[in-house]
């Protein structure tokens, strides 16, 4: 038991915390982005692998890295586009329309995998994100080693949060943004566009989706395979929810999650005599509890999952 | 444009489909003035303003604001040309601020940062300005209705409104709110605002417009000088014939129906109902006046089996049913037209002719199976019987006017013949045709021995229809009092909880 609680304190779980954190937080903040303009995507899990496939590809194909990342979120943009079409002019169900958006772009990311690229026994790779040292500060113990010794898509992230989180709160555009998901009519008597709004919100939130899954393919592993986003896109959707769609409780959620997973492969190798299956679920039923505790309390968009129509209410 | 005219919509004419909304509508408004859009529900009054504001493109027809056309359906260049827009149903989003409903669509989307403490000043500045308190920073679900209308008008102020036009402002607010509101209006427009409001309340008009305008099926019918009419000739001009609100006809009530004794009910740790005692006979109408929230909705879920009473009884024909299923209530002949029509008195998105059986489904079905063709049947029945207008069997229900969804009401449970009927404010939010239809209807059920309790805000409703009265206040109710025992100063002091028992009928 000692031993299992001796690794809490290791810097390299931390480390690892932070890394497994990131492809949540950019998921968690796309989501947020579009729920926050009140359109549901549950086409996150497939937007993700999208952004793994095409970032990992644009790198294969001779690349830089960061064009890479760029790819992927262009990629993501176009996915949230169709998304934002079913949705919002459209109006449709958003939750069919999302999980259609997720088996379509997931089978797509695969197909166009196998079609450009050559698949012998062992999946192609390439030279992905190394950790970046940052000057100085990578010098501090314990938390240099966790917070400024990681690959710069992480630092990417980290710098996002406070960004969204600034243009919700602060910004015209994030006061806009934010109606439209509270009340669209409000937004139009207003003079505004709430339609072109959420459009827009659903293609940049999908577009910062596509980074998490980038992230797999290019700083945590350095190959695609079909089935790598695993389901982290609807633990952002989960995530979302328990951060009462808020940025700041949405890095928090993330991390505690990636906690959860980090600690559980520890105490994998520490723990006897009990299945590995079991530490395998711990993260889902942990981040269930947390989700009952804290979301009972979540405000949410009024907006939310309402199409808009002009001059309906 | 003569001198002094600062907006003109010049033959506007809309159409939905085969609905002509507007028919080449033509109207000037001048600087300083107080104009009253009047008209019954579905005249075509919003459909107008929403033109005039942008939200819809007319057919034809043409807004100018100081002379110059707006551009149609673009509600930004409305604001631009300073026209703001109070709408009927608040376009306020409950979970932000005062300060950020106010201020969005203000600044360029591409701005970086906002200055929320310029924005406080100068909504701070409009508030003590205009007579119109609020606190920027409070949270608009938190706020009264009240307060969220003078949020919407803030609005309006904010992006430097000259024109203001109220879809009905009043109908969410009590008298003594609406009563502040058009001072607070008198006020703006005496300060060189042009005001135009919608409304289908003559005292209203009478009372705060300086001019008329009666709107009647898409068209304008008649314009006057407010001093110069009255609100006799305007109740003419707005329904297109004399209407008058039907009287009672003197009538001999029989034995007591329902009678209620010591009954209490109790919410929330608080008296609901307090020993409240009444009995209603068949054949007259028992009217229950009082200012709202003093537990009235409390008195009618118990007598619709609703709300469980602590203590006391409730007996309909000697049966004790004060722990009834509005299943059994049914059953037993009780109609209830509730409170909320739209809530619980129907379902919306269901057909006409579904609601008109939904409380009586067995009788419509054979073996599990809805009958539908004696269903529609019926409801054919109830919309010819009781003048439900644009309404067949199929049609939505949503799609009705509150007085047609209310005849329907009516009509579904006056079909069957009730013993008793509990008509929870009837005529609220109507217009005058469709309150004399209501009345009148009410009134029938009366001749054909119903005993009939009229829960009511409106006085002269009450008065005027009820044998009997009785005031609620605080859960309590006063002995009753006949209808031609009733003086103002005695009902209001009734209604203020002070009454005597001596002359008790």
């Amino acid at each position: 038991m000692m031993e299992a609680m001796d690794i809490l304190t290791t810097a390299s779980l931390w480390s690892a915390v932070l890394r497994i954190a990131t492809p949540l937080i950019f998921g968690v903040l796309g989501a947020l982005i579009c729920e926050r303009a009140g359109v549901l995507n549950l086409g996150i899990e497939g937007i993700m692998t999208m952004g793994a496939m095409i970032g990992w590809l644009t790198v294969y194909w001779g690349g830089d890295l960061w064009a890479g990342l760029a790819m992927a979120v262009l990629a993501g943009m176009v996915i949230g586009w169709l998304h934002a079409m079913l949705t919002v002019p459209l109006g449709l169900s958003q939750h069919v329309a999302g999980l259609g958006i997720t088996l379509f772009a997931s089978a797509l990311a695969y197909y166009l995998y196998r079609l450009w690229v050559q698949v012998g026994n062992l999946p192609p790779t390439i030279v992905p994100f190394q950790p970046w040292a940052v000057p100085i500060l990578s010098d501090i113990p314990f938390l240099g080693e966790v917070l400024f010794t990681q690959t710069p898509p992480t630092y990417v992230a980290l710098i996002l949060v406070g960004l969204v989180a600034w243009m919700l709160a602060r910004t015209p555009m994030g006061l806009a943004l934010r109606m439209t998901g509270e009340n669209p009519h409000a937004v139009e008597a207003q003079g505004l566009n709430p339609m072109r709004i959420r459009i827009w919100a659903v293609m940049v939130g999908s577009g910062i989706m596509a980074l998490g899954g980038a992230f797999l393919t290019t700083a945590a592993f350095n190959s695609f395979f079909p089935s790598m986003v695993q389901g982290r896109g609807w633990i952002c959707i989960a995530l979302v929810v328990f951060a009462s769609w808020r940025p700041g409780k949405a890095l928090v959620g993330a991390l505690l999650f990636a906690l959860f997973d980090a600690f559980q492969l520890r105490l994998q190798t520490v723990v006897e005599g009990v299945p590995y299956q079991l530490f395998l679920m711990a993260p889902y039923v942990l981040s269930i509890v947390a989700l009952i505790l804290v979301a009972r309390r979540a405000r949410v968009p009024e907006a939310l999952m309402q199409p808009y129509r002009r001059g309906e209410r | 444009m003569t001198v002094g005219d600062v907006l003109e919509l010049d033959g506007i004419t809309k159409r939905f489909g085969a609905l002509v909304a507007n028919d080449d509508v033509t109207l000037s408004l001048k600087k300083g003035e107080v104009l009253a859009l009047l008209g019954e529900n579905g005249a075509g009054k919003t459909t107008l303003m929403n033109i005039l504001f942008g939200h819809y493109a007319a057919d034809a027809g043409e807004v100018r604001v100081l002379g110059k056309p707006l551009p149609s359906a673009k509600p930004r260049a409305a604001i631009a040309a300073g026209v703001g827009m109070v709408h009927q149903h608040f376009t306020l989003a409950g979970n932000l601020t005062v300060l950020e409903n106010i201020v969005i669509g203000s600044e360029s989307l591409w701005k970086v940062g906002m200055d929320r403490e310029g924005a406080e000043r100068k909504i701070r500045a409009l508030s003590a300005q205009f007579g119109l308190p609020v606190d920027p920073a409070a949270r608009i679900g938190d706020l009264s209705v009240g307060e969220r209308q003078r949020v919407e008008i803030l609005k309006a102020l904010y992006r430097e409104a000259r024109i203001l036009i109220l879809d009905e402002p009043t109908a969410v607010l009590a008298r003594p709110e609406a009563e502040q509101l058009f001072t607070i209006l008198r006020g703006m427009a005496k300060g060189g605002l042009s005001i135009i409001f919608i409304s289908h309340k003559l005292h209203e008009v009478m009372g705060a417009s300086d001019r008329v305008v009666v709107l009647r099926a898409g068209k304008v019918v008649a314009e006057r000088v407010t001093a110069e009419t009255t609100a006799a000739e305007l109740a003419e001009l707005m329904v297109g014939r004399a209407v008058a609100r039907p009287k009672r006809a003197a009538h001999e009530a029989g034995a007591p129906v329902v009678v209620a004794e010591g009954l209490s009910v109790t919410k929330g740790g608080g008296m609901a109902l307090d020993r409240v005692r009444f009995e209603v006979r068949a054949g007259e109408i028992l009217g229950i006046v009082g200012v709202s929230g003093n537990g009235q909705a409390m008195l009618g879920r118990a007598l619709s089996g609703l709300a469980r009473p602590d203590a006391g009884t409730i007996t309909f024909d000697g049966r004790d049913i004060s722990r009834i299923t509005p299943r059994q209530a049914v059953k037993l002949g009780i109609g209830r037209v509730p409170e909320d029509r739209q809530a619980q008195g129907v379902v919306g998105d269901l057909a006409v002719w579904e609601n008109a059986v939904l409380e009586r489904l067995r009788d419509f079905s054979r073996f599990g199976f809805v009958r539908r063709r004696a269903a529609e049947a019926h409801a054919a029945g109830l919309i010819g019987r009781f003048d439900i207008r644009g309404a067949a069997p199929a049609t939505r229900t949503r799609l009705l006017s509150g007085g047609n969804m209310q005849k329907l009401i009516l009509g579904r449970n006056l079909a069957a013949g009730p013993r008793f009927l509990l008509a929870n404010q009837p005529t609220r939010g109507l217009d005058e045709g469709a309150i004399a239809g209501v009345h009148a209807e009410l009134l029938m059920a009366r001749a054909e021995g119903a005993a009939i309790l009229l829960i009511s805000e409106d006085l002269d409703e009450a008065v005027g229809l009820s044998d009997r009265l009785q005031a609620i206040s605080k859960g309590r109710l006063s002995e009753p009092i006949l209808a031609e025992d009733v003086d103002a100063r005695r009902l209001g002091l009734m209604m203020a909880g002070v009454w005597e028992t001596r002359d008790a009928v």
